[in-house]
């Protein structure tokens, strides 16, 4: 009934969707078989864009054949993340909520593998008079200018780290702000970068961590402000997802992938990565509670322990 | 501002005369997750489409209803839906396929076949009614029918795929969610650019977009010609 033209034509057609529907296939199976030999780590965003990983993981997937899939989100959302079992493991810098992960049972053998800092930037004719300040009476100062019309606060209002960190300054002088009660304190709701930027066009103050300053100050017309008090060290905290909870985890190549954060060549490597010539992070593994108070457990550091004179098969 | 889009023109032509190894797996990537959705999700609703214009059956406008309304579907509640579906906490946790190119795909396919369905189905059923007479009076069979008639709106429907096409590659939220932006892996043109926005890197932001304009321009040009051509 179909003439020979038509024949032709359907049959390039079958062959055509033939060819296509094996590349469907073709692409998944791919990507199956690539994901035996990966682990995916939950950051935070803030990590991920100082540039540190980039800068570490080439080592650790050369001499491991691990490949290492980051994805990096809010603190909250990388917690959220871990306890859905959709990571092999956690890199957050927030003590309070890794406890709370850690005591529910999600994440274990958590250590203390480095350190950067926070600090206050805003404009430099600095109206509310932070410059050098403490960090007690920088942020008395923050408020009373704010209260007095003189200043603006910008915060990153979502679940990160920052934020965290942000509200324990606030809470040093007993104040919880609110944008709806003080009208110079705004929530961006957005990452450190954006945050950064809207603040930088308004000339406000904001808390920043150092790596996202150095990264993006030379396009912004701010000044660091206060810096260097102890509470505003940051220290970073790895975690394993907790393997009795998630059979499928991928434990034993997470378990190298902390086991390269600690040892002797992760940790210098660590205190190695620049920024425009400045140290950003800091290695501590196995001296976290002498330095910053910490209360990580002996057993803890017992544990990372052999992998510090680098990581074993 | 004048300023980021020069630098984001320079930048976009170094990265193109380079052969930048990452710029290229954003592309390919882009293309490969867009351009495998759309298909799947052209093969979908051809069917579905071409049945709901050419018969009647009880709910119809309800369906049609319904339809319409998913065309307008947010994209990063979408993504949610699917993050959780795929979540390892999810019930097709098992299948692992979270974060990885797939989960994108999956993600703008059920984006792009209400949109396809909506726009065909609009297609066929404008078709000038005289052309159906004469076609069921030359002695077709349904399915003669509905072939013919595909090939008569052949232009309006290549219109709605492209629509959903363009809808798929420019869409953030939900491969953001479900893909994870991983770098080399799941990282497309529109998380690249989220990415180097919240880095601050506005110029190489600026020049991901204009790539990502000159290819969805290209393929537009592309499959327009092709329906011009044939017309011939």
């Amino acid at each position: 009934m179909l003439s020979l033209g038509k024949k032709a034509k359907w049959a390039l057609i079958l062959l055509a969707i033939a060819i296509i529907g094996s590349l469907l296939f073709i692409f998944p199976l791919i990507d199956l078989i690539n994901s035996q030999n990966r682990i995916t780590l939950a950051t935070t965003t803030s990590t991920y864009d100082s540039g540190l990983l980039d800068y570490l993981l080439p080592t650790f997937e050369q001499k491991t054949r691990i490949k290492v899939d980051i994805v990096s989100v809010g603190t909250g959302q990388a917690l959220e993340i871990g306890k859905r079992g959709d990571a092999d493991v956690l890199l957050v810098h927030s003590r309070v909520k890794e406890n709370e992960f850690i005591a529910n049972g999600y994440g274990v053998h958590r250590v203390c593998v480095m350190y950067n800092d926070f600090i206050i930037v805003g404009p430099s004719s600095d109206p509310a008079g932070i410059k050098n300040q403490n960090i007690t009476t920088a942020m008395e100062n923050l408020k009373s200018a704010g209260d007095a019309g003189k200043i603006k606060f910008y915060s990153r209002g979502d679940d990160s780290g920052t934020y965290s960190k942000e509200l324990e300054l606030w809470a040093l002088i007993n104040f919880t702000p609110s944008t709806l009660k003080h009208k110079w304190y705004f929530e961006t709701g957005a990452g450190m970068g954006t945050t950064i930027t809207i603040t930088n066009e308004n000339d406000g103050y904001t808390l920043i961590d150092r790596g996202t300053w150095l990264a993006m100050k030379d396009s912004l017309s701010l000044i660091v402000l206060v810096e260097g008090d102890q509470i505003l060290i940051n220290p970073y905290g790895a975690i394993l997802i907790n393997p009795s909870l998630y059979p499928d985890v991928k434990y034993d190549k997470a378990i190298k992938f902390v086991g390269f954060l600690v040892s002797e060549e992760g940790q210098n490597l660590i205190g190695s990565f620049t920024k425009n010539g400045e140290q950003l992070f800091h290695p501590i593994f196995g001296h976290c509670n002498e330095t910053l108070g910490c209360n990580t457990t002996s057993e803890e550091v017992n544990f990372w322990k052999k992998y510090n004179g680098g990581y074993t098969g | 501002m004048v300023n980021e889009i020069l630098q984001g023109i320079i930048e976009a032509l170094i990265l193109i005369f380079t052969f930048d190894p990452e710029v290229w797996n954003v592309i390919l990537l882009s293309l490969r997750v867009s351009g495998t959705a759309i298909l799947i999700a052209t093969i979908i609703s051809l069917p579905i489409s071409s049945y709901m214009a050419l018969r009647n059956f009880p709910g119809k406008k309800f369906l049609t209803n319904l339809i319409n309304t998913f065309m307008g579907f947010p994209p990063v509640v979408m993504g949610l839906i699917i993050f959780l579906l795929l979540s390892k906490s999810g019930p097709f946790g098992f299948l692992g396929l979270l974060y990885s190119p797939t989960a994108m795909i999956i993600a703008q396919l059920f984006l792009a076949i209400p949109i396809i369905i909506g726009t065909t189905k609009a297609a066929l059923e404008s078709v000038d009614p005289n052309i159906k007479e004469t076609i069921l009076s030359l002695g077709s069979t349904e399915t003669q029918l509905w072939w013919e008639l595909i090939k008569e709106s052949k232009r309006s429907i290549i219109a709605g795929i492209l629509v959903a096409f363009g809808q798929a590659i420019s869409e953030v939220g939900a491969v953001m969610i479900v893909g994870g932006n991983i770098r080399w892996y799941t990282r497309t043109f529109t998380t690249a650019i989220v990415l180097q926005t919240r880095m601050g890197e506005f110029g190489m932001a600026i020049a991901l977009g204009l790539l990502l304009i000159a290819i969805t321009f290209l393929i537009n040009y592309a499959l327009t010609h092709l329906q011009m051509g044939e017309k011939k």
